[in-house]
């Protein structure tokens, strides 16, 4: 009984010992190396996100941990203010930007095309597409393939008489959310019926669950057509169809002409961050595109995570952006580089600015 | 001693009591939180939510029968399907087979209960659904298109493949247990049958007269997994709200919108509508359940206190 007392003592001591030289410690560790964010929100950057923080955690010690739940899951955890920053493939509205306890500034990281991908075996050269092509595919007004108003964009092609099959995402995603925004912004009669939004009531068409689900309908089914990432095209080598631009010219999407998009909008961009890139008037963009954010607190309430996250974000939109391509993400255009230094500067903790000026 | 005695008992009841009491209170919390977070939708569309198949998270006008009529029928033909297969085979093996193949055989079928539904699913979309394409589908449009529910297009997902791959997600459960209990009716009612002058096939009727009970809960418990489930079903089922008679058409369930929807789901009332669907799933899952149970003792009245005679 007594030596069992006499170890719990011991015990104890040692316990209270060790808190109190950690408690001294505290403060200064503060901001250096251990400090931890925490973040949650958008699926489509999950991959080159985790190799940011994967490769900033090498180079500052600073340890990122992200959870892709989901940019409506990203935004609820950032209103709760259970995560220290969130990520959304769709900008907030007006409305949602309200509801906010506080001011959330967004950061753009990298640009993304979702691709229209055809399965037609015997057209060989790729397909070229329209606006009104688009809309009316998936508003069920064009239905085969030997429409006139396809066999238009595409002279000289032999387009089989097979009826249409438009495939959509059955799941919420930012990948809907540019589709619908773009058909949206080229198609005044898709705007009044069904508008954009991370999904929407499909007027035709079946629904594939992600990217992988849709592309494989693509793939499995001759005269089906679907929208999917860019980057999920390419490493899957599907044929993607060339879209004509708001200046009248047919683009393939690449890398190269999603990073177009965004510089085209970016005059707008430094108006409002949020204005969704769709149907750039840059001569090469592709028009179909979109912009992912980070979601963050202007002012920060903890110094050692605030001035973390803003360093990390400095450094994911300068040299972080050389490791975008590697993994099919389209770099930020040097404009929209400097509308986030604008914004980073906005970043305070308890009223004071976060970050010197470069 | 006998007062240790006494409080390890009271512990022991205890601990069992609040076991059960326990799974009371889980499951009144989900209805508790379930009801709290659809209020808003409530609120909004009352019972037109039941009968509205309008589903629009851009204008934020939401019903839920689609979904409820989706969930239903995908369940339904699952059963049609799984039903007698899983009946047969258990009569089967409890009843014919030699006494190992019937423990091989129903080892193998209790292996597919273990097969993840995620893979079910995948084979659903890339193995069945092609095949449903290219042979079946067409078959039964050339054939069978004179019935409404064999019209339109063979995409090979829709409510055909969703119900098929249910059914074999299903059959498992009514195997087993139907064959445990065909293997649980006394031997003596069989012999008693032969004795009277029964052919063997009347015998294993009567065998399965009294098995009826047993066999009626694994096609619930069969019916509750069919209702449930998610991740295989959205899938394979095309995922659209439009409710339409051919079974060749896309649908969709009550649990795959959820599964889809519920991540990206941004405003309050999307949201709530969203958690509505799931109370409603879980009203209809309780209704089904206790029209199954009401069934049963309807089924089986007097026929236990037979089978206990015998």
């Amino acid at each position: 009984m007594n030596i069992r007392r006499k170890t719990l003592y011991l015990t104890a001591l040692v316990v209270a010992t060790a808190g109190f030289l950690l408690g001294a410690l505290g403060p200064a560790v503060q901001a250096s190396p251990s400090t931890t964010l925490t973040g949650a929100g958008a699926t489509f950057p999950y991959p080159i996100y985790s190799k940011w923080f994967d490769m900033y955690h090498q180079k500052t010690g600073i340890e990122i941990n992200y959870q892709s739940i989901g940019s409506g899951g990203g935004i609820q955890q950032v209103k709760a203010g259970t995560v220290d920053f969130g990520a959304s493939d769709a900008a907030l509205s007006d409305a949602r930007l309200k509801e906010m306890p506080r001011r959330v500034l967004h950061f753009p990281t990298v640009a993304g095309a979702v691709v229209m991908a055809y399965n037609l075996p015997s057209v060989k050269q790729p397909l070229h597409l329209t606006s009104d092509v688009i809309a009316g595919i998936y508003m069920g007004q064009i239905t085969t393939w030997n429409d006139k108003r396809v066999a238009a964009a595409n002279p000289g092609v032999a387009l089989p008489a097979a009826p249409i099959l438009p495939v959509h995402r059955s799941d919420g995603s930012g990948t809907t959310n540019i589709f619908t925004t773009y058909l949206s912004a080229v198609s005044g009669p898709w705007k009044e019926l069904v508008g954009a939004n991370t999904s929407v009531s499909w007027p035709v068409g079946i629904g594939g669950k992600g990217n992988e689900g849709v592309s494989g309908l693509v793939r499995q089914t001759q005269g089906s057509i679907g929208y999917i990432e860019l980057a999920y095209a390419k490493q899957n080598r599907l044929p993607v169809a060339h879209v004509r631009n708001r200046s009248g010219s047919f683009v393939e999407p690449t890398l190269a002409s999603t990073t177009a998009a965004a510089e085209g909008a970016s005059s707008f961009l430094a108006k409002d961050v949020r204005t969704p890139i769709v149907n750039s008037p840059a001569p090469t963009a592709y028009p179909i595109c979109g912009l992912t954010f980070l979601l963050v607190y202007q002012d920060q309430k903890d110094p050692g995570k605030g001035h973390a996250l803003a360093s990390f974000i400095d450094w994911a939109i300068h040299d972080g952006q050389d490791v975008a391509a590697s993994l099919d993400y389209a770099r930020l255009p040097e404009a929209v580089v400097k509308v986030n230094e604008g914004t980073l500067r906005k970043l305070t903790v308890a009223g004071k600015r976060l970050l010197a000026d470069r | 001693m006998k007062a240790a005695r006494i409080t390890a008992d009271g512990l022991y009841r205890a601990a069992l009591g609040g076991a059960a009491a326990l799974v009371f209170v889980v499951v009144a919390l989900i209805v508790f939180e379930a009801a709290r977070g659809a209020g808003l939708s409530i609120r909004t569309f009352g019972f037109g939510f039941l009968t509205s198949t309008a589903w629009d998270p851009v204008s934020e006008k939401f019903g839920a029968l689609p979904y409820i009529y989706g969930t239903v029928v995908s369940s339904a033909l699952a059963l049609i399907l799984a039903v007698p297969l899983g009946i047969g085979s258990a009569v089967y093996l409890a009843e014919i087979a030699p006494r190992r193949v019937g423990a091989v055989v129903s080892f193998v079928i209790e292996l597919l209960a273990a097969i993840p539904s995620i893979v079910y699913g995948v084979w659903g979309f890339f193995v069945l659904a092609p095949w449903l394409r290219t042979a079946i589908e067409p078959w039964l449009i050339s054939h069978l298109g004179f019935l409404p529910l064999f019209r339109g297009y063979p995409f090979g997902i829709g409510m055909l493949n969703a119900a098929i791959v249910l059914s074999i997600m299903v059959l498992p459960t009514i195997v087993s247990i139907s064959r445990e209990v065909l293997l649980a009716t006394p031997r003596s009612l069989r012999e008693a049958a032969l004795a009277l002058g029964a052919t063997p096939a009347e015998a294993i009727g009567v065998a399965l007269d009294a098995a009826r009970p047993g066999i009626l809960g694994a096609v619930i418990l069969a019916l509750g997994r069919a209702l449930g489930e998610t991740m295989a079903v959205t899938m394979v089922i095309g995922n659209t709200n439009r409710i339409s008679a051919s079974l060749l058409d896309p649908a969709a369930t009550m649990a795959s919108i959820i599964a889809n929807e519920f991540t990206e789901a941004t405003t309050p009332l999307y949201i709530s509508s969203l958690i509505e669907i799931a109370l409603v799933l879980f009203a209809i899952t309780i209704v089904v359940n206790g029209a199954a149970r009401v069934l049963v003792y309807w089924a089986t009245g007097g026929r236990r206190t037979a089978a206990a005679l015998a």
